[in-house]
């Protein structure tokens, strides 16, 4: 497995570089001042590489440091979440709940590889208690409005994300001991897909994709960004148990995933007319706006791989 | 103060500030928006709006380390002197300026006593409502504390601060915060006009306040 992580490294550090070996070229022959859109360019070059450090190390930790790196994206994830959503005095217990026993026990469920209730803890066990505790406080203002926000803040927030971790305890037959690579190649190439979606967009975008909810989004980004990234999964086959054929089909349903679940957390934002989801990453806006398509992508990939590679 | 070397107390009083600041910051990810008005040196009162004992703690999160060794808190001397240790906490720990709103004495008058800490060079935050505001109104109306330490120190800055969800992150007698992202917004220094009435002035500070809610609709 070494090997194959280390030709990853090297070509994410080679990407990184060549993108910040443009962005200064494009910025120093630009004209001063320098327009929004290069300098939020260099912004999001500048938070990849810190992301990309940061997974870097936590990779190397293995599963403690994928489970607790991603139990940390879903707090991050989920505050965002519950910013945005109506919540009145009387939430107070089920929103603390939300972040003080069900983040922690969804990600114990990921460490022992509980399957079973791992995946039927939040759609069973949170979607009915937590109304239930809410109609007990009695306060019935906006009742399905709140019930229904909170119940998709965990699906979305804690549910989807911990389905990446959760690839640790997939049993694919020959590829033991090196489910990592599994995480490795899903995160690659669902955000390369959001990467070249906004490279395609931006050099060739003209049709709008959907203009009532979100302006960036375009065919051309669509269409090329899929296209490429699945070539990219292919080129990935080596550290997927996947043949190239199989990767390329794999990473296109991921990044359809993930294009739609961007689509989803930008009809959200519109919604609450918010532009970003928060300010944790500079450039990029909050991790739910780094995370939106990973979250579409990563339950889909999860259970494409266990139904179709798994004993 | 008086049983602990005065090393002892700055560095207790160093460790609080950059613990809370840290835990507001791990709770709230809070972030200061400077509307009008730029992080400076200057003397200042910092006046924000007030629903939770965190106010301040965010408040001060938004400042630097220096101005925050040098700005203080104005608290209920009411509830913050009752015991020993809310003595300790408040004085010794949080380095906050207590005033008595019920008082009597001639020492114990809060304007006074705000004004001596003003004429040391140090900044204060101040919450002009009075009290922490439990009703639906967004913001309750000020009491006079505001002008007549403008009237008296025209030359301090007078910052209007609007803390943002506090009220969601810790409501109404709970002790266990929810996290939720919190701004603080810092508006333009409002100041006492020439021959500017008490009340025209603590409403025009009052409205100034209000108006930098920036998601108005989600105060509830």
């Amino acid at each position: 497995m070494r090997h194959e992580i280390s030709i990853l490294i090297i070509g994410l550090l080679a990407v990184l570089t060549t993108a910040s070996v443009v962005a200064t070229i494009l910025s120093a022959r630009a004209p001063k001042p320098l327009s929004s859109t290069l300098v939020n360019l260099t912004q999001r070059i500048n938070a990849w590489w810190v992301m990309v450090a940061l997974m870097t190390v936590a990779f190397f930790f293995g599963r403690y440091g994928m489970t607790i790196l991603f139990a940390l994206i879903s707090f991050a994830a989920l505050r965002e979440f519950v910013t945005l959503t109506h919540t009145r005095r009387s939430d107070h217990w089920v929103l603390l709940g939300m972040f003080g026993i069900i983040i922690p026990f969804q990600y114990w469920l990921v460490w022992t590889a509980w399957y079973g209730l791992f995946v039927i803890f939040i759609p069973v066990y949170c979607f009915l208690l937590m109304p239930a505790i809410t109609a007990l406080h009695g306060d019935t203002e906006r009742f399905l409005e709140r019930i229904a926000a909170q119940q998709w803040a965990v699906m979305i927030s804690v549910y989807c994300v911990s389905h990446v971790p959760a690839l640790l305890t997939l049993n694919v037959p020959g590829f033991e001991g090196r489910t990592l690579l599994l995480i490795a190649f899903l995160i690659i190439v669902v955000q390369g897909s959001d990467v070249l979606q906004y490279i395609f967009g931006k050099l060739f975008g003209k049709h709008r994709f959907s203009p009532n909810v979100s302006p960036s989004k375009t065919w051309e980004g669509l269409i090329g960004g899929l296209v490429s990234a699945s070539l990219l999964g292919a080129l990935l086959s080596f550290v997927t148990p996947f043949s190239p054929l199989q990767a390329a089909a794999v990473a296109f349903v991921a990044c359809s995933m993930g294009f739609l679940g961007g689509l989803v957390a930008s009809a959200i934002k519109r919604d609450q007319g918010v532009k970003d989801w928060g300010h944790l990453i500079e450039g990029h806006g909050g991790m739910m706006d780094r995370t939106d398509s990973l979250v579409f992508a990563a339950p889909v990939f999860f259970h494409i791989v266990r139904y179709f590679w798994t004993v | 103060m008086n049983k602990l070397s005065l090393k002892t107390f700055t560095l207790l009083q160093t460790v609080t500030s950059v613990g809370l600041s840290a835990l507001a910051w791990m709770v709230t990810g809070v972030r200061p928006i400077w509307s009008g008005s730029l992080p400076s040196d200057r003397q200042r009162i910092y006046f924000a709006n007030h629903t939770s004992h965190g106010d301040f703690i965010l408040l001060s999160a938004c400042l630097s380390e220096r101005e925050r060794a040098i700005t203080h808190a104005v608290a209920a001397g009411e509830y913050w002197g009752k015991s020993r240790l809310r003595r300790f906490i408040a004085q010794d720990m949080l380095s906050s300026v207590l005033i008595n709103r019920q008082w009597t004495k001639p020492e114990e008058n809060p304007i006074e006593i705000m004004l001596s800490v003003l004429d040391q060079g140090h900044s204060l935050i101040l919450f002009p409502e009075g009290t922490r505001n439990m009703t639906e109104e967004p913001l309750l109306a000020f009491r006079s504390g505001l002008y007549n330490l403008s009237t008296a120190r025209p030359e301090v800055e007078l910052i209007p601060c609007w803390i943002e969800n506090m009220s969601r992150v810790l409501p109404k007698g709970q002790f266990l915060p929810v996290p939720l992202l919190c701004r603080v917004v810092f508006g333009a220094p409002v100041a006492v006009g020439p021959g500017e009435e008490r009340r025209a002035f603590l409403e025009r500070a009052h409205a100034t306040l209000l108006a930098l809610n920036p998601r108005p609709e989600r105060d509830d």
